[in-house]
């Protein structure tokens, strides 16, 4: 199990390296931020003064390394629109993402497991059809469309939720989500959703008909017990990897669900750095999401690990 | 000796979009307490679907039992006053007509089941230890402490060596044999009435089959079992059962004790499979005998003998009937409408 982890350790630094190296040239390609930091009409001398003063002038293989040595101590300079360090920007953000993201994943596994459950042991039955019917929504449906039609029955009609922003309150020094997380968090997790109701339906199906399942029930154990402890505890397995990954995706920030609700959050910071050509802490959050997709792919396969032992002594 | 299992007439059909298969059509046989009884016959034949019919194994949909009957008459050893008469005031079960709950209690508690391929067939996230512990808390009401030490000896009973320590191994850290002795002791752990073996050696090599034979031997010697061994190895059959049925297209073709089939084969379809076998001895450069033809489609069955085609002294009243099984010695039962064990010259094909 340590050489496994050892070796899945060294993988997720070498991809993080090549996640660091794209970020600093794709961002070179885009054109030279000096434009942008100064008023249409700076003369070339001021224009060469800043590129001096910010070190854009200096050879790219230097500008590289001195990239890479700082973004390893996770320092991706000052954000030129907020004039405080990209970290810090996005460790403010955090928090939000989050909150969001956990609700999100919360809210497809409560959903999407059971259905693909029920789903995958009555194939064909009408408790199939709708969980699979509602696999297919969650997965088709735009989530920003949703949002906005969410946004319409339930805070604006029924007054339910709040339509934007994010409250919270705090209990004994927590901070702790208030309903406010519904909506975006329903409208995030629809996709996730429908993934985990699809793949759990078909892990359950294949494994249904599995020799050893047909050993459990040869043994007399009850239906409910071969469920349990022999067909969902082998359908897990690919479950891991797909939770695993989502999870990745719903904590680098949804752009479209922060931006309608004006989520405070990683998302919405993003699109504004976009916006605002704002070099340091675009690159600063593209490494951030990467890395926290390397971080959850190495604990998924450590997860995998755990949940499969043929895999841990290969 | 007395009958602990009767099955009578057994009929169970897949419904599929295909078609109605035809998979088993009036299967009958007895199984008596303490023997062995082989059960032959090729691919498709009707032999897992028979014993899987009886334990409501099948995945329904498509598999629907339509006809028959299996009595169990086990429970007579439970109650000590019967003196071996289990028709004085014992009642059969007829497990084809038990619910979800009571054939629960015969699976793994009165019938155990061991399984062909052991890899598959054993979970391969789940410890050995727990996989058979499980079938003990289910049965015996055991603790998790009483099912432990039972079934390290139950480990130990079948042959693994350091039972303490294999009890939390998983099935992929075992070898072949170690995984079918694993089966075993799965299927004897509730101390059961009868052992259904299906194809237990097909994936094992030659010495480990012969390993795995002698312990399913002795174990139904000491705990008192019948043995239903299910298998297409003619050889295997005779160095271990006392009767044999051989099947063909869903049903039994001939039932006989064990010398009585080798020495005198009382259906052309046996004749032809003991042809077949090669022998000791024999030529090297001779070829297999093997039979022409291949089994009929069992979703349309003929109304008629379902070896005919392949039967080379059919006659015309052959492709009218279907024959019905008939004594032809003691205990020696074939379903053909000619008598081959009397040696009189039937003629060839027409």
């Amino acid at each position: 199990m340590q050489r496994y982890i050892f070796s899945r350790l060294i993988q997720s630094v070498c991809i993080l390296f090549g996640v660091l190296s794209i970020v600093f040239f794709m961002m070179q390609m885009t054109g030279d931020p000096v434009s942008l930091l100064l008023s249409r009409h700076a003369t070339p001398q001021e224009v060469e003064a800043l590129r001096e003063e910010l070190g854009f002038n200096r050879p790219i293989a230097i500008q590289f390394t001195s990239f890479i040595s700082k973004a390893i101590v996770g320092d991706f300079g000052k954000s030129f629109r907020h004039q405080l360090p990209a970290m810090d920007l996005i460790l403010e953000r955090l928090p939000a993402t989050v909150e969001l993201a956990s609700t999100a994943l919360l809210i497809s596994l409560i959903l999407g497991i059971p259905l693909g459950l029920i789903s995958g042991s009555n194939p064909g039955s009408f408790w199939d059809l709708m969980s699979r019917g509602t696999g297919l929504l969650g997965q088709t449906i735009p989530n920003f469309w949703l949002a906005l039609i969410l946004i319409l029955v339930f805070s604006v009609n029924l007054g339910w939720f709040p339509s934007f922003g994010r409250d919270t309150w705090t209990f004994m020094g927590m901070t702790l989500p208030t309903r406010s997380v519904i909506l975006p968090a329903f409208s995030l997790s629809l996709f996730t959703m429908g993934q985990l109701i699809r793949f759990t339906r078909s892990a359950v199906l294949e494994i249904r008909s599995e020799d050893y399942v047909r050993t459990a029930y040869s043994k007399g154990i009850a239906d409910r017990k071969v469920y349990i402890r022999h067909i969902l505890r082998n359908a897990s397995i690919p479950l891991i990897s797909i939770v695993g990954v989502q999870f990745g995706y719903l904590l680098s920030g949804s752009i479209y669900i922060e931006t309608i609700f004006s989520w405070p959050g990683l998302g919405n910071l993003l699109a504004e750095s976009i916006g605002n050509r704002d070099f340091a802490l675009v690159q600063a959050i593209a490494f951030f999401s990467s890395f926290v997709v390397v971080a959850l792919n190495l604990l998924t396969d450590i997860a995998y690990g755990l949940a499969d032992p043929r895999i841990r002594y290969e | 000796m007395r009958k602990i299992l009767e099955v009578k007439d057994l009929v169970t059909r897949f419904y599929t979009f295909d078609g109605v298969v035809h998979a088993l059509s009036g299967v009958s046989f007895d199984l008596y307490k303490g023997e062995t009884l082989g059960i032959v016959g090729e691919s498709g034949s009707g032999k897992s679907v028979t014993m899987m019919s009886l334990l409501h194994l099948l995945p329904s949909p498509p598999a629907k039992i339509e006809n028959g009957q299996a009595l169990y008459y086990g429970d007579a050893d439970d109650k000590p006053d019967t003196n071996n008469k289990p028709d004085a005031d014992n009642k059969p079960i007829d497990l084809l007509k038990l619910n979800k709950s009571g054939i629960r209690k015969i699976r793994g508690g009165k019938i155990g089941f061991i399984f062909q391929d052991a890899l598959s067939a054993l979970n391969p996230v789940m410890t050995i230890g727990r996989q058979i512990g499980e079938t003990l808390i289910e049965h015996l009401g055991m603790s998790v402490q009483q099912a432990k030490t039972r079934t390290i000896e139950m480990l130990e009973y079948v042959g693994i060596p350091e039972p303490q320590r294999r009890f939390s191994s998983y099935p992929h850290q075992f070898s072949g044999g170690m995984r079918q002795r694993t089966m075993i002791a799965l299927a004897i752990a509730c101390n059961p009435k009868i052992i259904i073996a299906d194809e237990p050696t097909t994936a094992l090599d030659v010495t480990v089959q012969a390993q795995i034979i002698e312990l399913v031997q002795r174990l139904k010697k000491e705990m008192n079992m019948s043995v239903i061994w299910i298998t297409h190895d003619l050889g295997v059959v005779a160095g271990m059962a006392d009767r044999v049925v051989v099947m063909y297209a869903g049903a039994p073709v001939e039932i006989a004790p064990v010398d009585e089939l080798y020495y005198n084969p009382g259906h052309p379809y046996t004749i032809k499979l003991l042809g077949a076998l090669p022998k000791i001895g024999e030529k090297e450069s001779l070829r297999l005998e093997s039979i022409d033809g291949t089994p009929p489609d069992l979703l349309s069955p003929p109304a008629h003998c379902q070896f005919a085609w392949r039967c080379s002294h059919v006659q015309e009243k052959c492709w009218k009937i279907v024959p019905e099984q008939k004594e032809i010695s003691s205990g020696h039962y074939a379903a053909c409408l000619f008598d081959f064990a009397d040696k009189t010259p039937i003629p060839p094909l027409m």
